[in-house]
């Protein structure tokens, strides 16, 4: 019954512009994959998955965001600039993670010393693997975004052929 | 039983990749290869790899799904 009526109150919110049942069910929808997504990385080093996996689930639900509300007002915050940044954000800080475990007398990506160790079943005691899966989640959704935007909407060649 | 279910879900896997090679018409052809991958990622489950089941659905079902209509949006839909 309470799912009725979100639904009957989403159905009179949206913009009769676009097409209804897209937009509606990606209002439903879209939270619960994204939650899914965020869960699959956090998770990453006690169940299966981990960076890639998360991050392909978040990056396919931007795109599906990006498909429906694509001229609402999706256009000045997930541009193709914004996808980019997290692309190289993520690598970033993967790079700079590594590095943390060379500036303190270990190897590069060394989790020993400087992070508090893994304890079996304990989601924040796992030093940096956290840290190495969001910034991975980042890159591939950034990723994944930009290569649909960039067959999407891509430029043209030097002969100015579309 | 589930290995009746494995072998209905390999034949379908068969069919769908010679249907694929063979359509003509490009945008059904993505539609199959999305139901490929579907079943696909089921398989990957039923040979204990979740991780790569998760990352097959979400890639070869989603993304690669998107991208090739993408490509067909700016390119011709039939194959001559």
């Amino acid at each position: 019954m309470w799912l009725f009526w979100q639904f009957r109150r989403l159905c009179t919110k949206v913009n009769t512009m676009h097409d209804m049942v897209l937009e509606v069910v990606n209002r439903l929808l879209l939270p619960f994959i994204q939650l899914f997504g965020m869960y699959i990385l956090f998770h990453g080093h006690l169940s299966p998955g981990g960076g890639f996996s998360g991050g392909a689930v978040i990056g396919a639900s931007l795109i599906l965001y990006s498909l429906t509300f694509r001229f609402a007002r999706v256009k000045h915050r997930l541009d193709h600039d914004t996808s980019v940044f997290f692309e190289a954000a993520g690598a970033l800080i993967y790079v700079a993670i590594g590095f943390v475990g060379l500036f303190f007398g270990y190897n590069f990506l060394t989790n020993r010393g400087v992070f508090p160790l893994g304890v079996p079943g304990q989601l924040w005691s796992s030093g940096m693997i956290l840290i190495i899966t969001l910034a991975l989640g980042a890159k591939v959704s950034g990723t994944i975004l930009s290569l649909f935007q960039e067959l999407l909407e891509g430029g043209s060649d030097e002969h100015g052929n579309p | 039983m589930l290995q009746a279910v494995n072998i209905l879900l390999l034949v379908f896997l068969v069919v769908c990749a010679v249907v694929v090679a063979r359509t003509k018409d490009l945008l059904s052809a993505v539609i199959i290869f999305g139901a490929y991958s579907m079943v696909m990622s089921i398989i990957w489950q039923q040979l204990h790899s979740p991780d790569i089941a998760i990352t097959e659905a979400a890639i070869g079902a989603g993304a690669t799904s998107l991208l090739f209509l993408a490509a067909i949006s700016r390119t011709r839909r039939h194959e001559e």
